[in-house]
Parts: structure tokens; sequence; C-alpha cells
């Protein structure tokens, strides 16, 4: 047998040199005469121990990380092609403590083999979902997505069938799935790791949205700043097109699905489906006023499904072992499984897919290891650049849509961003305003204005000016941005504010007595 | 005379480029994409050609131009760096980052470098969140900068 290199060509394990490693391993293996297959394959999202190299032995995968370019002869003296002991020698890798913890549905193939395998894809147990749902009544597929409680993982958690029955129920000659890849939000990656390590199964989540509501064509909105998850979502969807997974026949059925790949422009509000639905139809990324819903009249005035990659990435499994199965997961609510997304000043930083229910205490603490310099953790923004900055004191959260609400914070796309004893809430509050300012598509004036007033009132918080006066009047605005706003981008940002201001009182007092504190 | 060929020459390019995508549902971002692949910019000259190619008012093109940040009125260095700027990266010290490249570069954010080596520009998430501060150097990602790295980038822009 000739051995199998696994090296992840995923841009995360790229960032931190995996390519220089793989020219390393192939030189060495030349240079040794040794034959082996290298392949590259996705990321298992644990970005502590990427670039992670994995080998396939007798006894299964043996997993080595994080491997640097200078690792690789002595890597190659140790025997690592038979799974031979080293000093970056992890074993295997579903025994991986940060694996090992996981519940992996929808990341359940994601960095284990060539993400453009479709073969390896379905001994996975792709697909089976599809070929159920092509033999089932639209209507009966889209209960079963109901029946799942799979709600919008995008960061809405609006419930995924209802959505999808509105489709359904919406008389039309044409309709569209759209999928929302503009995964724009700070600490999140999620939809960029499955798109690169596992796009077959978002190509799939999408058919069978087609299927179940009558609409024959798709569009993946990416972002641009993923240039390689735009690369391979070509790559995967001209292949599942040869192989008749795309096409006038899904499959084999009567059923016609087919699917275009669009790049964004750098353009933050257009993760916001109306603004997305305006930019994919060539105009500004500008805010469309509900109602009309777009499940009524979405993309070019059709009926659409707009989703998040992860809650179209999740249907298959849905589809494949039932509604049960997956609902059996999770707490209240909060059904399934949420890839949450380590990141920022932590230590095991990465994706960790579990059941609904964690505190956000397990996951900085326990599973994140606190932070990676070492010092004590502060604060922790949840959802994105439009979600609450949490004290240690409110780590008993257990991660829930409702749990979250309930404490003046958000899920979103479940990103978590750790930051150490270091940071100034104040000057994180005024990046949230800024951002919303730079980022507004000046549709509604809350947002267009108000975030640009916040900045000023900030501003003047900094200098010391009148601090009582300047706290009520950012308190007064942010309560106007947040009911007066068209869309989230100016009705969330009030959460970074304001949770600072609540939870972090001392970072907002006036500079002399700052000074003096310190 | 050289200025009136040179604008004949991007009007024709439009052309070929607009003829080749107008089939498509909502083709003016992918068009957009397209000229800015093949000229390194939006010349000014090609959004009249477009305004004519897709039935649109040179407002609405100058509008969706305009409204993006990726769109460019003028070609970029030969290098483009981007630097994170967003929460997870601010955590592990972005801040200090972009003030060592800045300085080291002698520009801002949204300037090029006179030698027209490299163009510097913020970006907010690279979905590098768990290997921070990150960047991204003509399309190709790096993470966890630091001291050494920021060096090495700064001195490859330059050669």
């Amino acid at each position: 047998m000739i051995p199998r290199i696994y090296i992840p060509a995923d841009s995360g394990a790229l960032a931190l040199g995996a390519e220089k490693v793989a020219r390393a391993i192939e030189k060495e293996l030349k240079e040794r005469g040794v034959e082996a297959k290298i392949v590259r394959n996705g990321s298992r999202g644990a970005y502590f121990l990427e670039p992670m190299v994995e080998v396939a032995t007798d006894k299964g995968r043996v997993a080595y990380g994080p491997v640097k370019p200078s690792d690789v002869k002595s890597l190659f003296d140790s025997g690592f092609l038979t799974g031979g002991h080293h000093k970056r020698w992890l074993g295997a890798p579903d025994k991986i403590p940060f694996f090992a913890k996981q519940t992996r549905l929808t990341f359940a193939r994601c960095g284990i083999n060539d993400p453009l395998s479709l073969d390896a894809y379905k001994s996975l147990g792709g697909l089976r979902g599809l070929q159920n749902a092509v033999a089932m009544a639209p209507a009966d597929v889209v209960s079963q997505v109901t029946e799942s409680g799979l709600r919008g993982r995008g960061g809405a958690g609006f419930p995924t069938g209802i959505k999808w029955k509105t489709v359904l129920d919406t008389a039309g000659a044409q309709k569209y799935i759209v999928c929302n890849a503009d995964e724009g939000d700070s600490a999140t990656f999620a939809d960029r790791m499955i798109m690169e390590g596992d796009p077959f199964v978002l190509i799939e989540g999408m058919a069978i949205a087609g299927i179940a509501t009558g609409a024959t064509k798709g569009f993946v909105y990416i972002r641009s700043e993923y240039p390689h998850a735009v690369a391979t979502m070509n790559k995967a969807v001209a292949i599942a097109r040869k192989a008749g997974v795309l096409g006038l026949n899904v499959l084999g059925s009567p059923n016609a699905f087919d699917m275009e790949i669009r790049v964004g422009a750098g353009a933050y509000v257009c993760g916001e489906e109306t603004s997305l639905l305006n930019s994919l139809e060539g105009k500004r990324g500008v805010v469309r006023a509900k109602p009309p819903l777009p499940a009524i009249q979405g993309l070019f005035g059709k009926p659409t499904v707009i989703n998040n990659v992860i809650s179209l990435a999740s249907v298959p499994i849905i589809m494949d072992k039932g509604a049960t199965y997956y609902k059996d997961f999770g707490m209240g609510r909060s059904r399934g499984t949420i890839p949450i997304q380590i990141a920022g000043n932590v230590k095991h930083g990465g994706l960790f897919e579990t059941a609904f229910g964690l505190t956000l205490g397990e996951i900085v603490d326990d599973i994140g290891g606190g932070t990676a310099s070492g010092r004590p953790v502060k604060a922790v923004q949840v959802g994105g650049p439009l979600g609450a900055y949490f004290p240690r004191a409110l780590f008993d959260t257990p991660f829930d849509y409702e749990e979250f609400a309930k404490r003046d914070g958000l899920i979103g796309h479940a990103g978590i961003t750790v930051f150490d004893d270091t940071a100034d809430m104040l000057k994180q509050a005024r990046f949230a305003m800024e951002f919303c300012a730079v980022e507004s598509c000046g549709k509604c004036t809350p947002c267009r204005i108000g975030s640009t007033r916040g900045v000023e009132v900030l501003d003047r918080l900094a200098a010391g000016i009148e601090a009582e006066k300047n706290l009520a009047l950012v308190t007064d605005l942010c309560n106007t941005m947040k009911f007066g706003s068209l869309c989230a981008l100016g009705g969330f940002t009030p959460y970074p504010v304001m949770s600072s201001i609540t939870h972090f009182p001392e970072d907002f007092k006036p500079a002399p007595a700052r000074v003096a504190a310190e | 005379m050289t200025m009136q060929a040179a604008s004949t020459e991007i009007a024709s390019r439009t052309a070929a480029i607009i003829d080749e995508m107008k089939g498509l549902e909502g083709p003016l971002l992918p068009i957009l994409h397209s000229l800015q692949e093949e000229f390194g910019y939006l010349p000014k000259d090609s959004l009249p050609v477009i305004a004519d190619g897709l039935n649109l008012s040179r407002a609405e093109v100058h509008g969706v131009v305009s409204f993006y940040h990726d769109f460019r009125a003028k070609p970029a260095g030969r290098h483009v760096l981007k630097l994170c700027q967003a929460e997870a990266c601010q955590s592990m010290g972005s801040d200090a980052v972009a003030a060592k490249v800045k300085q080291l570069l002698g520009i801002d954010f949204h300037e090029t470098t006179r030698d027209g080596s490299v163009t510097l520009e913020p970006v907010y998430c690279l979905g590098l969140c768990a290997c921070s501060p990150s960047a991204m150097l003509d399309g190709e990602v790096i993470g966890r900068l630091d001291d050494e790295k920021i060096e090495e980038i700064v001195a490859e822009v330059r050669s």
C-alpha cells in the first residue's frame, strides 16, 4: 500500500504555513526515494494544531501538528509514514480531546478527505439526504426540516422550515435558492471552512432546498475576502454538474436544479439578506424594507429561500438521518448542533461543533483553554461585530438563542472573540460605532447618522468631556438605533456599545479618574 | 492622441467582456469584477460602455461602483497588502501590527508607496480569526503575524 499523507489546503492552515510544509514533504519524499500520495484535505478546525498533517496507517489515521517545515526531516526519521513517535505526534485525530468532545453533524466530513472528491463524499454518507429528498413530496421534505427544529444559523435564528414553507406555498414560474456566504462577522469562519473543506454538503443542501420549494436555480453569494472558498465552490459545482447531482435531472429524478457562484465586493452590509439580494441583482447593496418578505418577493422579485451556509449544509444530515435524530441534540428551542468558532486571544482556537447548551465559561475556559497571552480573560464578544461583550460574571450563560437574548446578547453566527485584560472597552465600543458608520448602506437615518454621532460622543467621553451627559446621550442614541434602524447593522450596533458600558463601566470613567485608578 | 487610443482600447476590451457576460442573471457585479481583473482597476472610460451595454444610466453604474469597497478608481501598487483590523485580530494586537507596517512602508491605509511597489489596505475579516492577527498579500493568506513575519512581508513587497 502506498502511504497517504494528508496536508490541509484550508486557508487557515495555509495562513499557518501548510504550503511550505507540503513542499518540504514532497522534497523529502523525492530525496529519500519514497513513494507516497499527498492528499490536500480541508481543515478539521483545530487551528492551534494547524498545519496538522495526517498519515493513513494500518491502524487508522495518525496526526502530527503543528508541523513546521523544519520538522519534516525528523518526521521522516521517526517513521511518521507508519505512525512513528515524534514530538509533534498527536495520535488518532478522533481521540484528540478537542475533537473527541465534539458532536459533528454538519461538519462530519470536513477536513477528512479531498474536498473535491465526490467519491470520498459519498463514501462518508454524502448524497443520502438528497436521494431521500428526490423520492419524497416537496411538502414532506419541508415538514422534515420544520420538524428538525433547524433555525437560521446566520444569526437571526428564524425557523428554516417555515421559511421554506412560505416559498413552497407561493406560486411563481421561477423561484430561487440563495445561499448567504457573505460571512463578514469577525470571529466567524464556519462558512469558509465548510466551503473549502466539504463543498458538496452545501451543494446537496441547496439542491434539497430547491426540490422542497420548487426552485430550480441557486446562487451562492461568497464574499470576495474568501478567494479559496470561491475557487473550491466553483470546482465543486462543475463536478456536481458533471455527475448529475445538479442539472435538469437531479440524481436522475425529474427535478431540475442548478447553481452559480457569485462573488461580493467588500461590503459588510451585504450579509444582510435583502441587501445581498440587491447586490446579486447588480444594484447597490442597500437594505430593502420588509415586507415584502424575500420568501414572497425576493431575488428579481421572485419567491426566494435565502439561508446561511450552515443552515443549508445542515439539511443533508436531517434528510439522511431524520428530523428526530437532529432534534434530539440541543436544549429549549435551540435544536441540533452549532459550530462554535472560538477566536481571538485564545489558546485553543478553532471550530467546535456541539449541541446547544454549553455555557460560555465552558467554551472559553475548558475548550478554549483561556487566553493565548496567558493573561486573565476580560471580555468575550459573542456574535461578531454586532454582538454583545460578556464579562466573566455572565460565563454561566448557556449557548442558546433565547438564553443569550435574555442577557441582552445574541449568538449570531456563533463566533466568539476572547479579549484579555489589556482590552479597553471604550475603544471597542467606539470601534463598533465606527464600523457601523463605514459599512452603513445609508438607507435609514438611525444607522447612517447615528453611528457617526456615536463615534463623536464616545470620543468626547474618552476625552473626559461631560461624562455623565455624554453617557446618557450615547445610551439614548443606542435606543434610537436599536428600535429605529431598518436592519441588524444599525439595530444591533448598540449591543457591543451598551454591553461595554453596562459591564465595564470603569472603562468609561473620565480620563483623569481612569489614570488615577491604574 | 495616445490618450484617445487608450480610451478606445479600454472601450473595446470592456465591450468584449460585457458581451461575454451579459447573458447572466444580474450581470453587473460579475462584469465589474472581470473588468477590474482585466485592467487592475475600473477605468472611467469603461463605465459609459457598461451603461450602454446593460441599458442602465451612467448614474446607476456609478452608484454601484462607488458603493463597494473592492472597486478601484485607479491602479493599485504591484503588491496589495491587506491587514485585518477586525475584532478577533484587535484582540491579538492588530493595531500594533498596522502601526509597524505603516511605519516600515512609510504610508497609511488606502495609500500606495511612491515607487508603486505596494498598496496598503485594511480589511474587516479574512476568516482567519483563530490565527490572528492576519493579513493577505496578493491573495496569499498569512496568520499569526509577528515582527519577523512583518519584516519578511515588507522585504518581499519592496524587492
